[in-house]
């Protein structure tokens, strides 16, 4: 599984990447590559609001407010199963 | 700003500061002026306005998810909505033109096109939540209104008629990736509104001025305007502990004082500097009234258009437009040209011009400053007759 953090390296998008890092962790998800996006016009062909998430090419969040841990585990989840 | 702006602006002050002859009445008077004038600020707007504006920045930015603003600009969007979405949404998604460019470029690539691109980028700045509290609190409800109805208007009217201009080469999108919703736990909408209205009433009583006449509706909320102020700020309370867990408030917290240290440092260099050079109402900066006066008094075509255009292109800071104006009317500024500033001041500057520019290239940039300038006119030339 492919998982792209987009965002131009703000604070919102540091903390996106990070929870994101976790949240692959505590799934424990082997096959999952996390990539930081942070050329703007790689970025702009996904989404309009940063910070963003996106995995295997699917948008599955864009702007504030922040996901939580939890929430992306939940969205992993959604995504695998 | 370019490094080479950054060193002529460190001369300048340099070449200044080096030559300038402080005991000179003018002068002393004037620098006194800027800190009375940040004085003013702190004691009658902070507390009771800024603060509060803020906390309720930080809570949209907290609990209003993007996304669901973002999806009326997409491509397939109906006009109409995304017209009046564009014109309207930087009151919940942008407090500085740090996150309103980005957006702008988004719309324009990916989404409904040049014409809500554009009428997004021109209201935006003018009817943030913190621009239009700050507006009607300094210079007046009436200003405060006209900016905010003058934004919207005229964002509509400046988008229809550059999509009209440039029908021809709508130029080659972007597709838009796959994107799935994910359903996102918004709480109780019920509990949401009852804690922004709670919030809003916090700012709205704790700022209610004394009305002229006493008996009225007005003056019996200002008897007791503070006890009005203690029930929101509790029910705020009450909500923020029962109603968000733990991480929503830490996120509403971080997003005000994000929102503060952004603004706050710069506003208040920017009162200090209105101060200097404009001194507060009734007294004199460093530039002489008779000058204000001459070139931006009254409600002459001339005066109006010189206000634009000098707002176009200069910058300000996030809200840095209000002490500017608020000397600048002091000093005999009409309203009229008050209010073309304030409409073409924060949308445009030159820095922003050039970023634009990258994004939709010369020939539209030059003409959306040219409408700019001239429908801030228009606008400043219709109010100023009222």
């Amino acid at each position: 599984m492919k998982i792209k953090v987009l965002g131009p390296g703000c604070k919102n998008c540091e903390t996106l990447h990070k929870s994101t890092l976790a949240a692959v962790e505590e799934l424990g998800m082997s096959d999952a590559y996390v990539e930081y996006v942070k050329d703007i016009s790689e970025i702009s062909k996904y989404i309009m609001a940063t910070p963003g998430l996106v995995v295997d090419e699917v948008v599955v969040h864009e702007g504030k407010p922040l996901p939580t841990v939890a929430k992306i585990k939940e969205i992993l989840k959604k995504t695998t199963g | 700003m370019k490094e080479r702006n950054k060193f002529l602006t460190i001369l300048l002050i340099f070449v200044y500061v080096y030559f300038v002859d402080f005991d000179t009445p003018s002068v002393s008077g004037a620098i006194l002026e800027g800190f009375f004038m940040l004085q003013e600020y702190v004691r009658e707007h902070t507390l009771t306005c800024l603060v509060p504006a803020l906390f309720i920045a930080g809570a949209m930015s907290a609990t209003i998810s993007q996304a669901s603003v973002i999806k009326y600009f997409g491509a397939e969007a109906k006009k109409i909505v995304s017209y009046s979405v564009a014109s309207v949404s930087g009151a919940i998604l942008a407090v500085c033109s740090c996150t309103i460019l980005p957006l702008f470029a988004g719309i324009y690539s990916r989404g409904a096109g040049l014409g809500p691109a554009v009428a997004f980028v021109y209201s935006g700045p003018a009817i943030n939540i913190l621009a239009i509290v700050l507006t009607a609190r300094v210079l007046g409800f009436e200003m405060g209104l006209a900016r905010a109805i003058g934004a919207i208007v005229f964002a509509i009217i400046i988008g229809l008629s550059m999509a009209f201009i440039f029908r021809d080469d709508e130029k080659e999108r972007h597709d838009s990736p796959p994107r799935r919703e994910m359903a996102t736990e918004d709480g109780h909408p019920v509990q949401t509104f009852i804690f922004f209205i709670a919030l809003i009433g916090v700012l709205i009583f704790a700022t209610w001025a004394k009305p002229a006449s006493s008996g009225s509706f007005f003056a019996l909320i200002f008897d007791y305007k503070w006890s009005f102020t203690a029930i929101s700020l509790a029910v705020v309370i009450i909500i923020a502990f029962t109603g968000m867990d733990k991480e929503k408030r830490v996120t509403w917290l971080d997003e005000t004082w994000g929102f503060s240290k952004q603004i706050l440092p710069l506003l208040f260099i920017g009162v200090i500097v209105a101060g200097f050079l404009l001194g507060r109402p009734e007294h004199e900066g460093i530039i002489p009234s008779q000058y204000v006066e001459g070139l931006v008094g009254g409600n002459s075509l001339f005066a109006n258009f010189f206000a634009s255009v000098v707002g176009a292109f200069m910058y300000f800071a996030t809200l840095t437009e209000i002490p500017i104006l608020q000397g600048l009317i002091g000093s005999g500024m009409g309203k009229g040209p008050a209010l073309a500033l304030l409409l073409a001041g924060p949308s445009l500057s030159l820095p922003n011009m050039l970023v634009i520019r990258s994004v939709i290239g010369t020939r539209k940039t030059v003409v959306y400053v040219i409408h700019v300038v001239v429908m801030s006119t228009i606008a400043g030339v219709i109010y100023g007759t009222f």
